[in-house]
């Protein structure tokens, strides 16, 4: 098995596990041997990385590696079997009603309530959150302009578009100010115009101070976008660093070349081409 | 904290109040069926029309308590939108108490139109209002509870109707709704005392004319606190553990 000398202070080979040097002033996402297991499967491997304050950090693997299980257990919706996390200097195992407060998450689904409108969305969302009313009226209205939707503050969310309605859901995970936010493929099975829209939100939201933590099947979407890269392969983590050095590393044209090669998925694609995995019946 | 907890559960009960209770058809539903019930009973025996009030009342509370609150939960797992409650910085029983209290107003409010109805309609009088009024809102709580608890426990919205179903018609028919359980079958009678409804038939009969038919109106208070408490944490419990599946 392969191991990429990484930009971090660990090399990260799945075979051992590793011990990391924490910076609690640089780092705003540290994860110390998280396991996670579905009663006797094991979908999180005794994962270790850190994710720095104001970085745009991809988090990539294939369908079924375990980019899921982990950001559910750093977001609080699922717990983990062994190993934590500390966000924002809180550990995920004992604090994780306060962590969730420094937390914006957008899931893969624009899970909003169709019957309310965006604005009473927005509302909803700042009220969980335990955002002051004042304040609160003050922020959808400062949110529906920066975004450019204010005409759209009294529309049903079920009347959106799937473009707007992604750019709602952002919104409503920025309600309460997050220092950090979690993105769940967000522009799967948007148009062209929608995820460029997308991509100008995430990094203004990104020099505004917000840190990014992504994850996208679309590898071409996270060299735009990240600064550093994680990949993830069977609940292992194989290497973090910058795109620019994973594709040095493996000497590739693109991230996503290099994605290939990291992820061992290089033989099987090109079964695929050669049209192997389609058998001849006749 | 505790209020951010507090104010964070009436904001979901108000927020599920608006999108789920207040339509037409959940409205209806909590209010038609028990007077197609009570209709029923009378056309069967008109002379049992003063009787009615306690049965009624508590029948509406069950009906407009459980209707909703029995696929809330199960139906936002399936658009996704009760992972948004569980990524907000509450408690799962903050989460929870705050679905339950949906159900509680929904069903005070219903229960109180009845109970006006049937000052109205059958001429009923009400022996202590406060103690009426609190004990609609214990059995609102209980069948809420109750509505929670089947919600969180399946995976279909249809799952959900059976599962409730399954328990709240007998009770219509098993707990002194239509009849006072002393004058049903001693065979059936003990079957009656397991269920939560028998008790808020009997504390609301107590509080209407005066007399109770089946217990002791302390140990029925006691019994629906007990019932709520029990149905309320083995919801919190069965939650927990879908989360970490």
């Amino acid at each position: 098995m392969k191991t990429y000398e990484l930009n971090q202070s660990v090399a990260f080979s799945s075979e051992k596990p590793v011990k990391m040097h924490y910076d609690k002033e640089k780092n705003i996402v540290e994860v110390k041997n998280l396991t996670k297991y579905y009663g006797k499967l094991l979908a999180v491997d005794k994962i270790n990385f850190s994710v720095k304050k104001g970085d745009i950090f991809g988090f990539l693997g294939p369908n079924g590696a375990g980019k899921t299980s982990t950001i559910k257990i750093l977001v609080g919706l699922l717990k983990p079997s062994s190993g934590t996390a500390i966000i924002d200097g809180k550990d995920i195992v004992k604090q994780i009603v306060e962590i969730k407060k420094t937390v914006g998450v957008v899931t893969e689904d624009s899970n909003l309530y169709d019957e309310l409108s965006v604005a009473d969305n927005l509302r909803f969302a700042g009220q969980l959150y335990g955002v002051p009313k004042p304040e609160r009226e003050e922020r959808i209205n400062e949110l529906l302009k920066r975004f450019d939707f204010e005409d759209k503050k009294d529309v049903k969310f079920s009347n959106l578009s799937r473009g707007m309605k992604r750019k709602v859901v952002i919104c409503t995970a920025l309600m309460h100010n997050p220092k950090i936010l979690f993105l769940d493929e967000p522009t799967t099975g948007l148009d062209v115009l929608s995820v460029r829209i997308l991509h100008t939100m995430i990094k203004d939201l990104n020099k505004m101070g917000v840190t990014i933590f992504l994850t996208t099947h679309y590898i071409e979407e996270a060299e735009h976008l990240c600064n550093t890269i994680a990949i993830i392969v069977n609940g292992k983590i194989k290497t973090v660093d910058t795109p620019k050095n994973l594709m040095l590393q493996t000497k590739s044209k693109n991230l996503e070349e290099a994605f290939i090669e990291i992820t061992g998925l290089r033989e099987e694609i090109m079964l695929v081409e050669k049209g192997g995995m389609i058998k001849n019946v006749q | 904290m505790y209020s951010n907890e507090i104010r964070g559960a009436f904001y979901i009960a108000w927020k599920d109040l608006k999108t789920y209770y207040f339509k037409a058809p959940n409205i209806s539903w909590g209010i038609m069926f028990p007077v197609v019930m009570a209709l029923a009973f009378l056309l069967r025996n008109p002379s049992g029309i003063k009787d009615l009030a306690p049965g009624l009342i508590a029948m509406a509370i069950l009906f407009a308590s459980t209707s909703a609150e029995a696929i809330v939960i199960v139906f936002e797992r399936r658009t996704k939108t009760f992972e948004r409650l569980l990524l907000a910085p509450l408690s799962i029983q903050s989460i929870l108490l705050g679905k339950v209290l949906g159900g509680i107003i929904f069903g005070f409010l219903i229960a109180n139109i009845f109970l006006i109805g049937s000052a109205i309609f059958l001429g009923t009088t009400v022996s202590n209002f406060i103690f009426l009024e609190l004990t609609v809102l214990l059995g609102a709580l209980v069948f809420s509870a109750f509505g929670t608890l089947v919600s969180v426990y399946v995976k279909e919205i249809f799952d959900a109707m059976t599962l409730a179903n399954f328990f709240r018609f007998p009770m219509i028919f098993l707990c002194g709704v239509f009849l006072p359980v002393s004058s049903m079958p001693s065979f059936i009678q003990p079957l009656a005392y397991i269920f939560p409804l028998t008790y808020a038939v009997d504390l609301i009969r107590f509080f209407l004319t005066g007399t109770y038919d089946v217990i002791n109106p302390l140990i029925g208070v006691v019994v629906l606190i007990a019932y709520s408490t029990i149905l309320f944490y083995l919801s919190v419990l069965i939650l927990r553990r879908r989360m970490d599946q």
